[in-house]
């Protein structure tokens, strides 16, 4: 029998992928679970297993190709069902075909959990898109971004109406859940959520793939909506709207609307931290390949002072506030054709040297395209090195559903008046502004300034023996 | 206000129009001595004589051709045809001379005639008094088309059909014209062409129709409403102009249409307005749209169950709406 491959959905809002490479010609053996082709999409690069073992029969969609999500774009034969699923029951030839059983062998007993970790094309995404949906739904399912798969339907043969997704969507929002997730967190995730949130804002609950917290000039909003009446000059150059840019602008303006936001900036003498890096980077370079940038260190600090202030690592539903069980720092990257975070999970289980090299990693692997779902999803917090560019004092755009985002200026030596023994004096000392910016409907300035001085003074706490391992 | 039927309100409204202006003249088969088959001009050439209240010989291209000519004199005809089923030879002086004067002139002379026609089935009229012809009109760009299906609209449409510059043709139902009554404005009462109607209102669905299945329809959702089906029900009064923003409103809401009409399916007024559904608020659609209809066959049966199962009723628009609501 055959099974039709579809182009899976890796990520909310993704609609479209594009075929990068076939891992299995026409003809070759394919294992269930078995990478079969390298999709590239706006947000991620991912390889996909194969849902079935067979044999690759057909390719729909050669290399290169953009499909819609729900398009078949390979035929795998299946093993005969009965060799597949019960190689001694069902003698061949018995006149009853075990289609029946074949089903049942390859949908019924093949739990969901085993599936959901986090990767695309787990059966449920395709069956269920599969479903004819009306132009009206799908549409709505659009501009609400929703899931399809996960509403139940009341209609025809199960159709979702028109009713059964206002209904979705008015519930989803009376929860404040942020966009549908199209992957279930992972067990030890809904594991970790507070035992008391009911389970299905728990599953929802996880703020998956989404990439882009930046620094954007405050009142600059990149507008998802064009402006009326923006007409192009004479030796004006008018460019298309990338994906990537499409996306980060609509997640700006989402988080710009929907978050009264404010910000504040302390200034830490970081003259110890240069001095600790200086000391130290000859030899981390040698025993560990990778450049000991001031970036670790702050994710130190951050990670640590999030853990004592958990009102700063939360996210805001509307009739409650949710405390992440743990932190996940996302880290922004910026790129040539935009920006992405990728996440560091539990980075508060790593030391400075961990943290360093898991952001030399993922900040590797994402300009070269490589990053997997599960890279950037899941992220609590957001840590973004504005200094890089040179920049003194920014205003952030928080990470929505996240509460809050950081800032890293850039690190200037200057004259300061230090307390000494004998009295005020004037040194030069290297100085760093922290900014950072939160969502004041689940904190006050009071909780926000407790975190961004304790993010200082560990700053400033750092000496030539500040353990780095 | 008087209450009267749909056939007083032509005569009265004929008689208003002849009265103000005296350009305005009718002509057509038995429309003066004996006052019309339906006795929708009675009384008319009495009042106003034979020079303005003119019986025709059976010659409907001879009808039209003269009410041409007479509105290029500088005169308003309003022209009877005694059926619709006996439109056709006219065919040509309608669809080649009238809706074509305006373009052909480049603008310089209207057609300013109102071709009033008695039309569809349900009176036992089998195969020569019973038709449908609108849809064959409606594709004809130049032509105003006013189906009327209550005694005020009539007089309001027939009002402003007969001081419109162009060519109008006004359909009035036979099953209508005494079953239907209502208050009628009185003096002077005029409807703008394009301005569709929402005879009774509903979120769940919607009925766009016109003429005699203006009623079936508003019975339909009656019973409807009682298995908690709120379909709202437009009725469409000019099918040229068609009012478009009235429909999209309503279906923008509901996300599901049925459209009603008496003519055979195919090709018939419904489908246009499926295909305006279909085309321009694809994306506002959760169920297909559903063409209520006559079958595609010749004509009208004359036994009364035939006829019966041939017209469009309440049980199948009832049946249809189910469908859409499960769907």
């Amino acid at each position: 029998m055959v099974t039709e491959i579809k182009m899976p959905q890796l990520g909310e809002s993704v609609t479209e992928g594009t075929i990068a490479r076939w891992l299995k010609a026409p003809g070759d053996r394919v294992k269930r679970d078995e990478p079969l082709v390298e999709i590239v999409t706006d947000k991620v690069n991912a390889e996909i297993p194969s849902t079935v073992a067979g044999v690759l029969s057909e390719i729909h969609t050669p290399e290169g190709t953009t499909v819609a999500v729900g398009h078949t774009i390979a035929l795998v034969e299946t093993e005969s069902p009965v060799a597949a699923a019960a190689p001694h029951s069902a003698p061949a030839g018995d006149g009853h075909p075990p289609i029946d059983r074949a089903e049942h062998a390859r949908r019924g007993p093949r739990p969901e959990a085993e599936h959901d970790e986090g990767e695309g094309p787990s059966e449920a995404a395709p069956d269920a898109l599969a479903k004819r949906s009306s132009p009206l739904v799908r549409r709505l399912a659009k501009d609400h971004r929703v899931d399809l798969s996960q509403v139940e339907g009341t209609g025809l043969g199960g159709r979702v109406t028109k009713e059964d997704i206002l209904a979705y969507v008015a519930r989803r929002d009376a929860a404040h859940i942020p966009d549908q997730a199209i992957t279930v967190p992972s067990a030890e995730m809904a594991a970790a959520a507070a035992p008391e949130v009911p389970s299905r804002l728990e599953s929802a609950a996880p703020p998956v793939a989404e990439p882009p917290a930046a620094i954007a000039p405050d009142g600059v909003e990149p507008g998802a909506v064009p402006a009326a009446g923006v007409r192009p000059e004479p030796g004006d150059r008018v460019e298309p709207v990338s994906a990537v840019r499409r996306t980060i602008a609509q997640r700006m303006v989402r988080s710009h609307q929907t978050i009264p936001d404010a910000w504040l900036m302390v200034e830490a003498d970081v003259t110890g931290l240069v001095r600790r890096r200086e000391g130290a980077k000859e030899e981390f370079r040698r025993r560990e390949g990778i450049d000991l940038t001031y970036l670790p260190f702050i994710a130190k600090a951050v990670v640590e002072s999030l853990k004592d202030n958990p009102i700063v690592n939360s996210t805001w539903a509307e009739d409650r506030i949710m405390m992440k069980g743990q932190v996940n720092l996302g880290i922004a990257v910026a790129l040539d054709d935009g920006l992405v975070v990728p996440v560091v999970h539990r980075a508060d289980e790593r030391s400075i040297a961990g943290l360093a090299r898991a952001i030399a990693d993922l900040a590797t692997r994402a300009r070269a395209g490589k990053l997997s779902p599960d890279d950037v999803q899941g992220g609590t917090f957001t840590l973004n090195n504005s200094g890089a560019f040179g920049s003194m004092a920014s205003h952030p755009i928080i990470n929505h559903p996240q509460a809050a985002i950081l800032n890293m200026e850039t690190i200037t030596r200057r004259p300061v008046v230090v307390g000494g023994p004998d009295g005020d004096a004037i040194a030069v000392r290297s100085m760093m502004n922290l900014c950072m910016a939160f969502d004041h409907r689940v904190m006050d300035g009071a909780q926000a300034g407790r975190f961004i001085q304790a993010v200082r003074q560990r700053l400033e706490r750092i000496r030539p023996d500040t353990p780095i391992y | 206000m008087a209450v009267k039927n749909i056939v007083e309100s032509v005569r009265d409204t004929l008689g208003e129009e002849m009265a103000r202006d005296e350009r305005v003249i009718v002509i057509g088969e038995d429309v003066g001595v004996k006052g019309g088959v339906f006795k929708a001009t009675a009384g008319l050439v009495e009042r106003f004589g034979e020079e303005r209240v003119i019986d025709a010989p059976l010659a409907e291209s001879s009808i039209i051709g003269v009410a041409i000519g007479a509105a290029l004199n500088g005169l308003r005809p309003v022209a009877e045809i005694q059926f619709a089923d006996f439109i056709y030879p006219a065919m040509d002086q309608i669809v080649s001379e009238a809706a074509r004067l305006r373009y052909r002139s480049n603008g310089a002379f209207g057609c300013p005639i109102v071709i009033r026609v008695p039309f569809g089935g349900g009176v036992h009229g089998a195969l020569y008094h019973s038709q449908c012809v609108e849809a064959l009109f409606f594709h004809v760009p130049g032509l105003k088309i006013a189906v009327p299906s209550t005694p005020a609209d009539t007089k309001g449409l027939l009002a402003t059909a007969i001081r419109d510059e162009d060519p109008v043709l006004f359909f009035e139902h036979k099953k209508l014209y005494r079953r239907v009554r209502g208050e009628v404005p009185d003096g002077e009462h005029t409807l703008p062409f394009g301005q569709a109607e929402v005879r009774r209102p509903g979120d769940d669905l919607t009925i766009i129709t016109y003429g005699a299945m203006v009623h079936v329809a508003l019975e339909a959702a009656e019973q409807l409403a009682r298995e908690s089906v709120a379909a709202e029900v437009i009725d469409l009064r000019t099918l040229v102009p068609l009012d478009k923003q009235t429909v999209a409103d309503s279906v923008m809401r509901t996300s599901r249409a049925i459209v009603l009409y008496e003519d055979n399916r195919t090709g018939g007024v419904g489908a246009e307005i499926a295909a305006i559904l279909a085309e321009e608020f694809f994306e506002h659609l959760d169920a297909p749209i559903v063409r209520v209809a006559a079958p595609d066959v010749p004509a009208i049966p004359y036994s009364t169950p035939l006829e019966e199962a041939f017209l469009p009723n309440v049980a199948g628009v009832v049946a249809a709406a189910r469908r859409l609501v499960a769907y």
